[in-house]
């Protein structure tokens, strides 16, 4: 087994992008809790990990994994309004991704999270809609939407 | 972020996932780390002798990689050695967690941790302690490997005869401590 890093030095490294994806990917209210549960589930994990080697990959697959948790949880109830509020000041130094999710973060709630399950988590157009509870036609606009959105913020 | 990173340690502390906590704290001699296990204190780094991170590296390795900064943990270790610099604590009463150390140094260290306050031992009695009386050589080498200075006092040990010896923080922090208990003018 390789030696494995103080598990403090990932969340120095990594809380703030994983905050960051969340937000993204199930808003600022509910990135909180999933940002605990994916931290929790890591730290549980952690010892038993054989390759240390893309840690922070491995942060954020378990961060999709609990947003698509949380999604599913949520099941057809209706998405929470979106809060577009500044985000606050992050202490790290950014990553070219953090811009991306913040944009991300402020989309209308069906197309951040469609956006989000589709390119954070990676998931399908018939799972998306399973996850958000509408068509997959529905899925597929609201992607399309917020892509295109997106992508004048960003240009 | 703060507020969620306190969070998630207190709760990795109530559900048993907060294996080493450790915290960094102000001494005259500047910053050292301290890290505790559930058994108890574990480890005390000098502030010249290694990086933080090389000790919470070895830490990982030695223990468990489920290493965390969780200063509240340590906050009565913060405490008695806040007391104990400023000369009004003379005994720690903390547990201490041995698992970095074995064998003869163990042993040394161990009875260097019953040296009463203001009282110092040569290399050689803390030799005879642990059980060789001819491995003077090796109860050095146990002082120089004491994972938890300070609490266990390897600064009062010295040479047959009062030289000072070595010291792993340095010999200005030595005397320093010997002054503060009295053994030095």
């Amino acid at each position: 087994m390789t030696s494995l890093p103080p598990f403090q030095a990932l969340l120095d490294e990594h809380a703030a992008d994983v905050m960051a994806v969340l937000r993204g990917a199930v808003g600022r209210s509910d990135a909180e809790d999933c940002f605990q549960e994916t931290f929790l589930a890591a730290l549980r994990a952690y010892p038993r990990l054989e390759d240390g080697r893309n840690l922070r990959g491995w942060l954020l697959t378990i961060a999709h994994r609990k947003a698509i948790d949380h999604h599913r949880a949520n099941g057809r109830r209706a998405l929470p309004v979106a809060e577009i509020a500044e985000e606050a000041a992050v202490p790290t130094e950014p990553l070219p991704d953090r811009e991306i999710w913040t944009a991300v973060g402020a989309l209308p709630p069906k197309q951040r999270a469609a956006v989000a399950l589709r390119y954070a988590c990676d998931l399908p157009h018939t799972e998306i809609a399973a996850a958000l509870g509408c068509s997959p036609d529905a899925a597929r606009r609201s992607l399309h939407e917020g892509m295109k959105r997106l992508r004048k913020e960003l240009a | 972020m703060k507020a969620e990173l306190k969070r998630l340690t207190d709760r990795a502390a109530a559900d048993g996932l907060l294996d080493v906590a450790y915290a960094t704290l102000d001494s005259p001699f500047g910053p050292l780390v301290v890290a505790k296990t559930r058994r108890g204190l574990v480890k005390v780094s000098f502030p010249t002798a290694y990086d933080t991170e090389e000790t919470l590296a070895e830490l990982a390795d030695r223990i468990s990689p489920r290493v965390l900064e969780a200063p509240a943990e340590l906050d009565d270790v913060r405490r008695q050695l806040d007391l104990y610099f400023a000369g009004r604590l003379h005994e720690f009463d903390l547990a201490l967690d041995w698992r970095l150390t074995d064998g003869f140094r163990k042993r040394a260290q161990q009875a260097i941790a019953r040296i009463p306050y203001g009282r110092t031992r040569s290399y050689t009695e803390i030799a005879r302690s642990a059980g060789n009386e001819r491995a003077v050589r090796a109860a050095g080498t146990a002082c120089g490997a004491n994972p938890i200075p300070i609490v266990v006092p390897c600064h009062r040990v010295l040479r047959t005869g009062g030289a000072l010896g070595g010291y792993g923080g340095g010999l200005p922090m030595k005397e320093a401590l010997l002054e503060l208990e009295g053994v030095l003018p």
